[in-house]
């Protein structure tokens, strides 16, 4: 959901975020609900912080017990009364979730195997070139799956999109329809048949949900231990207060009132990540709290444009449009191959092939063709995880020459020590920032360089230092969390020779590609294919060097290939055969003709009237400001209140209207049923609101996609204070670590680090503070690196309000000031006293404001489906210096 | 005269992001503490610590806690110049630079001012406060250029809760009255407005909205004017102001107990 619609909720949950603190514009919504009409908000969080300060309700939990709290209120939820008696959540689970869906019979869950899922083995994953994606142990997912007209698991590929992880295996039940589907896809397009060669029986359901191995029933059971009594054993939040967080959220959901869930990184950053936004998204479903208004889950983004740099992805596992890059570990020999393997037969995928071929016709234009499968071979691909922490643990084994940093300041980073030791082991570094950061800095005023353990002499690193402009210095778009394009105008001319990152990548690009001019090795076909016209028509950004970023948009809006000048105007009119060239099909529309750019729109809805603000920016896809909204109409299309209504059928019109871009086949009846056989939309009833999904629902119960188990399930953090009370499995078996020099772990409630530590940040600085730490107004306001910690740990420890304090991890030890607080409290849990202390991460050794970067403490282990580390919660001792 | 303006500041959606204190500070051009005076106050997350005349917003924090955290809450609130119907440093100004707008505000102007520092002991919000760059008193202008030219202030413009509103007093009086009125319905007896009627130094333009004593906000309970002319004051008077001098210093606590040697701390 997108923030402003929080001012519709009637009750906001903010959990695994301060949101006040890190999002203080887009909390103006959950407040104006809070204000205007007495939403109730909601805080659990380890730390009273300044949006516990503003919630009707704080409840206190044990840092990364996140899943058990979620998984306690989806038990309450099963089991109360209203849920069970209510036909809005029985009408809206049945038709609009997988809760009728029948699973497997293989499948064996936690509750049988002691706390894991059936499929668990050894991992044999990596590439031996690149040794690097440190999963403990992995699972063959194929038992998760669905149970299929005519019997027998029907593979682990029941869709809902292009995979998440760069590597999985191509194996299991679904390799026969691959391989049919690669055979009907040899001879290039069309690929109707390649699509439909990868149909598969139709899912059972039990619409009685009665079923014992219907998702419901297999809900019921799992979560049926996260009683109110073992939540408060496992998070140490009282009882009472999590009741009342339960019954205030049950309360304000169903047909007349809905709830929305805020979270931002501090669910992200754990070894089971994936799984807390997955149990949220679990319980917004069976509450009804999806795609209408004040519904749903904000997911707040830690950096300006981070969904753009998800939607025309910086990330190294998927290509543009979220669809999954090409790689080496897996069946991706060939387009027809890939194709085959990424496509989904039924729902929104099944257009894949039209996304891909246009995908490439925009990296290689007219030397793209349908002989040379569009160029698929000069295509790079992907040998296994190149996310942060794999890189620099390849890094340390000097198995990269080279970086570019571009906005980024590994040096204060994950277990920064190691991080630096990579660095040292580059050939050359490039950084491009604002100012002389810590990275930039590594080799002459590092703390190892300064206590002499590293001579600056014997670090062959050669560092180049590019100036930035600042965002107000060139034109071009945000991506923010809403999904919301927003162009932005150019103000002034950069300062001497800081120049924006679109002009170093064009630059770069130009001249590499005068490099590789006249090559004929193949491997050089692609960069010299590469379209890479971006020059611009101002002569002053000429004379800068600087490239046209419309000239960028409008390549990622798409066009017709023959004739550029004409654009496409929505991923309806892109083509599987080369006709269409579009870098990423869920921008399509934002530049529908070459004069009219959409996200420079700024028309707001009057005031006092309903509506979601259309006019302003272009939210993807197809300026939709509220995802799968068909949902926010009952089954027969009618709104489900006149309190909540947003978008319905009108039968007059015999189409869907609203407030908003309708998510759903704009003709389409609610009464539509799907023919036996049909692919694509066509396959999908008029009810089935998931349009991306194969089944058209919302997964409770996730059959595939993930890599950890198809249902959240609470383990401990990779150190933990505890025994894992739930299950005998302490923490996720397939998490990844890497066991290298320098990475040790703390044993399980290991005495020499009794605290649970949690790390985070201020309103006042900006990540890593490589923004924010050399302005002086910024560095007043939040000067030092202080430690957040209880009078009752502090007494325990000997520490007042300002001492200087140590604190160590098993990695590496810091100095901070103590600050003292009541905010922050011990917690009872699973019987004993548990304490907690937070330390912001803003800070390094350079700038206005220095001091000790909190992220010397934290260890590089990550969750298996995104590689997001554990900067959340570990250990910690606390001692007066 | 135009409308009175001015600002009704309401704490119980202050979320302490201190958006106000920046954008008052990059408007008005107002320079950052001494780098040897940036330090960590260890008074929760106010580390600018009060008004003076390099800080024309601060928002302060107040933590209120049981020992058990039974019952808890943190508040903040973004403190400014009052600009008071009857401004005292207004009437002791030697000079005339302190002026009554056309706004009904109080200001400063920084070419008349001789930093005679009389303004500073007939505050009795302790507000102005010498500039070190410009060696004249300064505080708030309720951004008096911003208004001229039909602009709304920099802070109120930057809050995102609207935690700090500006508009005709009138109509603030309005709106907090009925915001008080929610709180009330909501259970939070405690709610009241301050400075917000004439008993007030004749009501301040820029008035509060409370939960707790005015002291617990380092607020002056009943502030008085000054004398008009010092000099045939009584001493009662005179020990008055330096009464309500010493309730604002207990106010800011132990947080300026670390600076008591600065230069510009003098007080009445």
């Amino acid at each position: 959901m997108y923030p402003r619609s929080m001012e519709d909720s009637d009750c906001v949950l903010v959990m695994g975020s301060n949101m006040a603190e890190n999002h203080p514009v887009a909390f103006r919504w959950p407040m104006k609900a809070k204000v205007e009409h007495g939403a109730k908000l909601i805080h659990v969080d380890p730390r009273f912080t300044r949006t516990s300060a503003m919630a009707d309700i704080y409840a206190p939990l044990r840092a990364g017990s996140d899943i058990a709290f979620l998984g306690g209120v989806v038990n309450f939820v099963l089991n109360s009364e209203r849920w069970n008696k209510d036909p809005f959540f029985r009408t809206f689970a049945t038709t609009y979730t997988n809760a009728a869906s029948i699973v497997s019979s293989e499948f064996r869950d936690t509750e049988d195997m002691g706390g894991v899922f059936s499929g668990l083995m050894a991992y044999t994953g990596d590439a031996p070139e690149w040794p690097f994606n440190g999963f403990i142990g992995e699972y063959e997912s194929s038992s998760w799956s669905y149970e299929r007209e005519g019997g027998g698991a029907g593979g682990d590929n029941p869709g809902g999109g292009p995979r998440e992880t760069g590597r999985e295996d191509g194996g299991g039940p679904n390799e026969q329809p691959a391989l049919d589907a690669t055979k009907a896809g040899a001879g290039g397009p069309p690929y109707d048949d390649l699509v439909r060669a990868l149909l598969q029986p139709p899912v059972q359901r039990d619409d009685t949900l009665t079923d014992p191995r219907c998702v419901l029933q297999i809900l019921r059971r799992h979560f049926a231990r996260y009683t109110p009594e073992m939540v408060e054993q496992v998070t140490g939040c009282p009882r009472d207060q999590f009741l009342l967080v339960a019954q205030t959220l049950l309360d304000n959901s169903g047909a007349e009132r809905t709830s929305s869930i805020a979270y931002a990184v501090a669910w992200t950053q754990h070894t089971y990540g994936v799984q807390i936004i997955g149990c949220a998204a679990l319980l917004q479903l069976l509450l009804g709290n999806v795609g209408r208004p004040g519904a749903g889950i904000v997911a707040l983004r830690g950096h300006a444009s981070i969904q753009g740099s998800t939607d025309v992805p910086t990330l190294y596992h998927s290509i543009h449009g979220y669809m999954s890059a090409p790689s080496a570990l897996e069946p991706h020999n060939s387009l027809s191959e890939w194709l085959a393997q990424e496509t989904q037969p039924t729902g929104y995928w099944a257009n894949t092939p039209k996304f891909m071929v246009s995908y490439l016709k925009s990296m290689y234009g007219a030397a793209a063709t349908r002989d040379n499968d569009f160029g698929y071979a000069w295509h790079p691909k992907i040998i296994g995880d190149h996310s942060h922490m794999p890189m620099f643990v390849a890094m340390n084994e000097g198995r990269v020459k080279g970086m570019f940093c571009i906005g980024q300041n590994p040096a204060t980073s994950l277990n920064a020590k190691l991080e630096r030791s990579g660095l040292r082991k580059l050939d050359w570094l490039v950084v491009k920032d604002n100012w002389l950061h810590e990275t930039a800095m590594f080799w002459k005023t590092a703390p190892e360089v300064r206590a002499g353990e590293v001579a600056t002499a014997d670090i062959d690193t050669e560092v180049f230092f590019f100036p930035s402009s600042q965002v107000a210095e060139y034109d071009g778009s945000f991506t923010n969390t809403q999904r919301l394009l927003q162009w932005h105008y150019k103000a002034a001319d950069p300062p001497g020779e800081c120049r924006s990152d679109m002009y170093f990548t064009y630059q770069l690009g130009k001249r590499l590609k005068a490099l590789y001019a006249g090559s004929t090795l193949p491997r050089d076909q692609g960069f010299l294919n590469l379209v890479w016209d971006y020059e611009s028509t101002d002569p002053r950004e000429q004379q800068l060097g600087e490239p046209e970023s419309e000239k960028i948009l409008k390549e990622i809006n798409g066009y017709y290939s023959e004739e550029p000048g004409r654009h496409v105007a929505g991923p309806e009119d892109l083509a599987d055969d080369g006709s269409t060239s579009c870098a990423s099909w869920i921008y399509c529309g934002v530049y529908p003709s070459p004069d009219e750019n959409r996200s420079a729109n700024r028309q707001a809805d009057p005031p006092g009237v309903p509506g979601a603000h259309l006019g302003w920016g272009f939210a993807w896809p197809s300026n939709r400001r509220i995802l799968y909204n068909r949902v926010s109409a009952d089954p027969q299309g009618k709104p489900w209140s006149e309190r909540k209504r947003y978008v319905w059928w009108d039968e007059a019109k015999t189409q869907w209207v609203g407030l908003d871009v309708p998510d759903f086949p704009t003709t389409k009846p609610p009464t539509y049923r799907a023919p036996p056989g049909a692919t694509g939309m066509d396959a999908h009833n008029g009810t089935d609101a998931f349009i991306l999904k194969t089944d058209g629902v919302g997964w409770l119960y996730v059959p595939e996609g993930l890599v950890d188990g198809p249902l959240p399930t609470h383990y401990e953090p990779v150190e933990s204070v505890v025994r894992n009370p739930l299950y005998k499995q302490q923490s996720s078996p397939v998490l990844k670590y890497w066991k290298i020099d320098g990475n040790p772990l703390a044993e399980l409630a290991d005495a020499k680090y009794p605290y649970v530590i949690t790390t985070y940040r201020l309103t006042e600085h900006y990540l890593s503070g490589a923004m924010s730490r050399w302005l002086p107004w910024l560095t007043e306001l939040q000067p030092e690196l202080f430690v957040e910690l209880s009078p009752e740990l502090a007494n325990e420890q000997g520490i007042a309000n300002l001492d200087r304090v140590r604190i160590s991890s098993p990695r590496a030890t810091v100095h901070a000031k103590a600050l003292v607080t009541r905010r922050m409290r011990p917690l009872q849990v699973a019987g004993r006293t548990v304490h907690q202390v937070g330390m912001p991460f803003h800070w390094g050794w350079e700038g206005l404001s220095t001091g000790d970067a909190a992220n010397e403490l934290t260890a590089l282990v990550g969750d298996p489906n995104t590689t997001m580390h554990e900067g959340k919660t570990f250990v910690c001792n606390v001692h007066k210096a | 005269m135009a409308e009175p303006m001015g600002f009704f500041t309401d704490p119980t959606v202050c979320i302490g992001c201190k958006a106000c204190e920046v954008a008052c500070k990059q408007w008005n051009q107002l320079p950052a503490l001494d780098e040897d005076r940036r330090t960590l106050s260890g008074d929760s997350y106010d580390n600018t610590r009060k008004l003076d005349g390099t800080h024309w917003r601060h928002v302060k924090f107040v933590e209120q806690f049981d020992e058990d955290r039974r019952d808890g809450r943190w508040t903040m609130l973004s403190d400014v110049c009052k600009h008071c119907v009857q401004a005292g440093c207004l009437e002791v100004c030697p000079t005339g630079a302190i002026i009554r707008t056309e706004f009904d505000t109080v200001v400063i102007q920084s070419d008349t001012c001789n930093g005679c520092k009389a303004c500073l002991g007939a505050c009795p919000f302790g507000v102005i406060d010498i500039n070190p760059v410009s060696k004249t008193a300064q505080k708030c202008t309720l951004c008096y250029d911003r208004l001229q030219a039909g602009m709304e202030p920099a802070c109120s413009q930057a809050c995102p809760t609207d935690s700090i509103v500006f508009g005709p007093v009138r109509e603030l009086k309005e709106r907090a009255g009925r915001r008080v009125d929610q709180l009330h319905a909501a259970g939070e007896k405690r709610a009241v407005l301050y400075g917000a009627d004439e008993n007030m130094l004749g009501g301040l333009n820029a008035f509060f909205l409370l939960v707790d004593k005015p002291e617990v906000y380092g607020l002056p309970p009943d502030p008085k004017m000054p004398t008009r002319h010092l000099a045939t004051g009584t001493l009662a008077t005179m020990l008055g102001a330096f009464v309500v001098g010493l309730v604002s210093l207990f106010n800011f606590r132990d947080r300026r107990a670390g600076e008591a040697s600065a230069p510009d701390r003098d007080q009445p």
